[in-house]
């Protein structure tokens, strides 16, 4: 690792903690991006050079891999210190900061973007990469979802010659990305938005459902039989012997029991006990404020992050039944500007409770929540929402920047 | 009519851009009028109904789009329905193959012909919101929409255009969407009946058989003050 280091590497390591330190301390933010671009000028190989030696793994996919990445980060350190980009800078420049920040890790666990898998598969040689799923995300700048299933596919092929895969039997455009790798760990990791993958990504023609089986009638491509699971009954993650692993998690849903299985089925690759890295799991109470519990005039606020359909879907699958909900929009250029997408949404099921809609596209949201009968007020802030509601619990679900703005208001909670 | 049938054509191909909301917004406006609505989704393996009131067709990637053209073609339910005057509303990809032609994957294709253009491919792609003004004749006003798409599309002498543009690109960057009879094509997605709830009394009507005004008017204040603000931003933008 680090002693192995060449002087150049080192001084851009240096120059790496310098800038992210500063970025800190002007309160811009936390640093992973700024020392990581520093850090790479110094030395274009610092990221491989950093990663050399290393037990990595990687985790991608539309949804879950801020959390899953915590989860697995949390299951490896069972038996080692792991270096991770916790704070969700998920690009080369913040896998470059992790690195450095963590020398003496002999593991790393970094969440990476969709789009940069590539890269890192050439730049970190993953020993694992976990894959969750695809589905359609920031329609207006980011590629479509099938074509980015078929770069993942060229790109393990091309790349991933000496990592084991970890990948979700349940969506069908991961298996076939994944099916081009020799060694696959399969996950049931369910599948909260199906209307991506109706076509087979692979030859075109209609997949057939059973349940959660589903099959090409043209091409065969169907759901590999998984060797990790969500058990049905209890909260548990059953894995490839069948034996069952309790959960208590604090993290609500299936999707984040979705999750530790999958991180469960990446910690046993690196020689961690799933008996000994579940319980683990269950000290995560939030992350990067997703999830996280605030309180303001006696108003108990859970925060959900949800970035596209499949994210509002899986935070209405996770609300309690009847507090208060608060829907925060916006359409910043990380958002994504164009709000469509609010319509592959259903929103029936918040039909008959309190809903307070902002954020800068609330009047978007007003209109597809009438659309959809559901009775709503509209306010300018989340001060306003919370005015607007009785004390006790309140749900707020919120997109990407609508969530740092309602972060801020809370200190950045984390 | 006892029951207003809405055909949402090959939702498993072309559904991209929260196309499903054209159907709900004009579900939801029918039903404030007291019309009941049988939405009837049908995907690119079944028969297309003959008997339905008006059909809809959403955006998607060129590689569905194909897949559609063609089987739409082979069906040839659609061009009966634009035959009989029944109303369709196509969007973006949707749009492109009730032309002659359009292209994708690196080629030409044979479209439906119901619409009198051809579609190719354009310089760069068109992302954005997307502004104009309406043929006067239909009676909607301004438009408002959001629009992502390689594809020009260039008009016959058969078809008018939906709008003069005033902001984005549309067709080629002066016209936006087209008409003919019932058929309205658009590249605004967004959706587009929810911005435009003009435009969606007006397909309601044609459905019914009368005319837009004829519709008992329904509670806009939301798409209102969504319009405006789009509008707006469009001229904060300028």
């Amino acid at each position: 690792m680090s002693a192995n280091l060449t002087p150049r590497a080192k001084f851009a390591t240096t120059l790496l903690r310098t800038a992210a330190a500063l970025s800190r301390a002007t309160g811009r933010g936390d640093g992973s991006v700024i020392g990581g671009r520093v850090g790479l000028i110094v030395e274009p190989r610092l990221l491989e050079l950093l990663a050399e030696g290393r037990h990595v793994v990687l985790i991608s996919g539309t949804n879950g891999k801020t959390t899953t990445t915590r989860f697995t980060t949390a299951a490896i350190e069972a038996i080692g210190k792991v270096a991770t980009n916790s704070f969700g800078a998920n690009m080369p420049t913040g896998h470059t900061t992790a690195l450095a920040k963590a020398p003496k890790a002999e593991y790393a666990a970094l969440e990476c973007d969709e789009h940069y898998l590539g890269q890192l598969l050439d730049a970190a040689s993953p020993k694992v990469v976990a894959l969750l799923n695809l589905s359609r995300d920031q329609l207006d700048r980011a590629m479509e979802v099938t074509a980015l299933a078929a770069k993942w596919r060229q790109t393990l092929q091309t790349s991933a010659g000496q990592s084991t895969i970890v990948a979700n039997a349940d969506d069908p455009l991961i298996v076939w990305a994944a099916s081009v790798c020799q060694r696959v760990v399969w996950v049931a990791a369910g599948q909260s938005w199906t209307a991506d993958s109706a076509i087979c990504p692979n030859c075109g023609s209609h997949l057939d459902r059973f349940g959660e089986f589903w099959r090409c009638t043209n091409c065969g491509l169907n759901r590999p039989s998984p060797q990790w699971s969500v058990a049905q009954e209890g909260e548990a993650v059953v894995g490839p012997d069948g034996r069952r692993y309790e959960l208590n998690l604090q993290l609500p849903g299936r999707v984040n029991r979705a999750n530790a299985a999958t991180a469960l089925a990446v910690a046993s690759l690196f020689g961690v006990d799933p008996a000994q890295a579940a319980p683990r799991l269950s000290e995560v109470a939030s992350v990067a404020g997703r999830y996280a519990k605030v309180e303001r005039e006696g108003r108990q606020l859970r925060l959900l992050l949800a970035k596209n359909p499949a994210g509002w879907l899986e935070s209405f699958d996770m609300i309690e039944p009847n507090p208060p909900v608060v829907l925060s929009l916006n359409a910043r250029e990380v958002d994504g500007f164009d709000t469509s997408w609010i319509y592959d949404v259903d929103f029936t099921s918040l039909a008959g409770r309190k809903v307070v809609v902002t954020g800068d596209r609330r009047t978007d949201l007003a209109v597809r929540l009438e659309v959809d009968g559901v009775d709503f007020i509209v306010v300018d802030d989340i001060r306003a929402a919370i005015a607007a509601v009785p004390p006790g619990q309140v749900e707020v679900v919120a997109n990407y920047t609508a969530f740092q703005d309602i972060r801020a208001e809370f200190n950045r909670v984390n | 009519m006892s029951t207003l049938r809405i055909v949402w054509l090959y939702p498993d191909l072309l559904s991209t851009y929260g196309d499903r909301g054209n159907l709900l917004v004009l579900a939801h406006r029918a039903r404030a009028r007291g019309i009941d609505v049988e939405p009837m989704q049908v995907r690119s393996d079944q028969r297309v109904p003959h008997t339905a009131d008006m059909y809809l067709i959403g955006g998607g990637e060129d590689g569905p789009q194909a897949v559609a053209a063609d089987r739409l073609l082979q069906d040839g339910a659609l061009n009966r329905a634009a035959e009989a005057g029944k109303p369709i509303l196509a969007i973006c990809a949707g749009y492109q193959l009730l032309g002659a032609s359009f292209y994708a994957n690196g080629r030409a294709y044979e479209g439906l012909n119901i619409l009198d253009l051809r579609s190719d491919r354009g310089p760069s792609r068109a992302v954005g919101e997307i502004a104009g003004e309406a043929a006067p004749q239909l009676g909607i006003g301004p438009i408002t929409g959001f629009e992502n798409h390689g594809g020009r599309t260039h008009l016959g002498e058969a078809v008018q255009p939906l709008a003069r543009v005033t902001a984005g690109i549309g067709n080629d960057g002066a016209t936006e969407g087209a008409w003919a009879g019932h058929v309205i094509g658009t590249y605004m997605h967004g959706p587009g009946l929810a911005r435009n709830p003009k435009l969606a009394d007006l397909l309601l009507a044609w459905a019914i058989g009368v005319d837009p005004s004829q519709l008992p008017p329904v509670d806009d204040t939301w798409p209102e003050r969504l319009r405006a603000e789009r509008f707006q931003a469009l001229s904060a933008a300028q």
